[in-house]
């Protein structure tokens, strides 16, 4: 958090941090309090909810390849902001995270329609995902091409960036990543019930189509907040549960607050990287998280066993 | 008899597809009751009504003389455990772990892990010989033992009824018999009424105090295996001919199927 607040185009030695946050008169105060404060805290609340939602995921989908973008949850809410920037010019703002929130509302009841409904097996959820994500990211791709000088802000949006940060952007995100990290982490107890499959988790009195709504909507809350901020991020809701499950097992009451924590530390972490490797710009923290997720992500697939039928 | 468990005048469906009409069922307490059929017999929605899985489209599965439908579902689950038929665990998890998650029903937001939680883990886990796997992890299992995890799960939910849907599906003889051994001292030494579907109808005459036979969605027989398994009985629900000979080891029935000669006399399937 501190090197993300003292790395940047004009780097701020680690020492004059404190006073750069806390003294109105230090040199670094401005550049610290409207751009590199904002964004680290926005960083803060889109890993932490990328994070969440993508342990919520994998476990309300039995999926361990389940991911914001998987299910096309993140490219419906960059397809939301996409079309609204190109037929209204909402470009930044108060009205992108609401359509933000409505594209991924869409796609999440259109992806569980199309899986099957209240009969949805997570394989059919997955098949849904997958095929409406390629085709809105086509779609996003295509609004792009139409409008090219218009949208360039928009372009750097869809590789996932945190630049475009300011307070106002934090404030409006807050409330939604509020709301859905604490709806995720009340469902951590009936998930891990649902975990033993329908019947199991039924014969244990919980129930599953309640615990299914609950988590689909904190879900929906979480991406949609945080594509709103920063674009659709990859990996890092892949990823970062992945890596926690090593430390903590499959109990989501451990899983889900660990990956609250550690995938802000990840996304932070890369947005550094960036700032540095990209000077006298940036790279654009999506780039980096792609780019340091492929592999890692391989390494988990060929050392995670394959689940039994 | 007393029952705590039954249903009366159900019709079973899943959509339109009707599997039982007008079926009635009751599960004596404290007996170890066995559901036996062909297959598509039925049974094993019998059992997914009984256990709440499905509900009737008409009539009602009473618990203790209410609608189980009717019932706070983690009143029922104190009350009532199943093991389903394949349940799914989730990749990674460690065997003391997968059976506390039997306490689910037990437990809240403000009621959270005690003490008792933990002893009753370990007795669940004492008493289906699993104690020795506290540190494995479900996936390295055997079956039989993946199954003895299973049931130690159930049991940890602590309910005084307990459904187990074919129990013995995918072991093999050894470890079908060491699943039944148990699930018969369970029945006897702690008390519980159990409610299985089982396949085999040599093991469902040993094992069962309680014996429905089923065929096209109905009752056909109900009662103590001495008494009901008769060769005209398996005639009727398979379409088997057979000899009945008392077991050598159990004196309970046995069924030896008619070899293929004397099925031909007897103008049986062939």
């Amino acid at each position: 958090m501190v090197l993300s607040i003292a790395v940047g185009a004009k780097p701020i030695p680690l020492a004059q941090v404190w006073p750069a946050l806390t003294d109105p008169t230090a040199a670094e105060y401005a550049v610290v309090h409207e751009m590199r404060l904002p964004r680290t805290l926005l960083g803060l609340l889109a890993g932490t909810a990328l994070g969440v939602a993508g342990a919520a995921m994998q476990a309300l989908t039995r999926n361990p390849l389940a991911d914001p973008g998987l299910l096309g949850i993140n490219a419906g809410a960059a397809a939301a902001i996409a079309t609204a920037a190109l037929l209204f010019g909402v470009g930044a703002g108060a009205g992108q995270i609401w359509f933000a929130l409505a594209g991924a509302a869409a796609v999440t009841v259109g992806v569980y329609a199309v899986g099957g409904g209240r009969t949805a097996t997570p394989a059919r959820l997955a098949l849904a995902g997958a095929a409406l994500n390629a085709a809105l990211y086509s779609y996003v791709s295509a609004v792009m091409l139409l409008d090219a000088a218009g949208l360039e802000r928009l372009r750097f949006w869809t590789v996932g960036s945190l630049a475009g940060a300011d307070e106002d952007t934090v404030r409006r995100v807050l409330p939604f990543v509020a709301v859905g990290l604490l709806a995720a982490l009340a469902a951590a107890r009936p998930l891990n019930a649902l975990a033993l499959g329908d019947d199991s988790a039924r014969a244990l009195g919980a129930r599953p189509a309640l615990i299914r709504a609950a988590v689909i909507v904190a879900i929906t809350l979480l991406c949609g907040a945080a594509t709103a901020a920063c674009g659709p991020l990859v990996f890092v809701g892949l990823l970062v549960p992945h890596l926690v499950r090593v430390l903590t097992g499959p109990d989501l009451r451990w899983l889900l607050p660990y990956c609250a924590l550690l995938a802000p530390v990840l996304l932070l972490g890369s947005d550094v990287l960036g700032r540095v490797l990209g000077r006298p710009g940036e790279l654009q923290v999506g780039l980096v998280t792609a780019v340091l997720g492929g592999p890692l992500f391989l390494w988990l697939v060929t050392r995670t066993r394959t689940a039994r039928p | 008899m007393t029952s705590r468990l039954g249903g009366s005048g159900l019709r079973l469906a899943y959509e339109r597809r009707v599997v039982a009409d007008d079926l009635t069922v009751a599960v004596p307490d404290r007996s170890f009751t066995v559901i036996i059929g062909p297959n598509a017999c039925g049974k094993s929605t019998l059992l997914r009504a009984l256990s709440r899985l499905l509900k009737p489209a008409a009539g009602a599965v009473l618990l203790d003389g209410e609608d189980i439908h009717r019932r706070p579902a983690r009143a029922v689950a104190r009350t009532l455990g199943l093991l389903p038929q394949s349940p799914t665990a989730p990749d990674g998890i460690g065997v003391a772990e997968l059976v506390s998650r039997g306490r689910y029903p037990h437990q809240g937001l403000l009621r959270q892990w005690s003490r008792d939680d933990e002893r009753i883990v370990a007795e669940s886990m004492a008493a289906t010989g699993v104690a020795d796997l506290t540190d494995r992890l479900v996936d390295e299992l055997s079956g039989g033992q993946r199954q003895r995890v299973w049931l130690a799960m159930a049991l940890a939910q602590q309910t005084p009824l307990l459904l187990l849907d074919e129990p013995t599906t995918y072991l093999d003889i050894a470890h079908q018999i060491e699943v039944l051994d148990l699930c018969a001292r369970l029945h006897e030494e702690q008390g519980r009424t159990l409610v299985a579907v089982l396949h085999d109808l040599n093991h469902a005459a040993r094992y069962a105090t309680h014996l429905i036979a089923m065929r096209g969605g109905q009752v056909v027989a109900a009662g103590e295996p001495g008494r009901i398994v008769t060769a005209e009985l398996v005639e009727e629900v398979f379409g088997l001919p057979c000899r009945v000979i008392d077991d050598p080891e159990t004196g309970t029935p046995l069924v030896v199927p008619a070899a293929r000669t004397r099925a031909r006399q007897h103008g049986g399937r062939a």
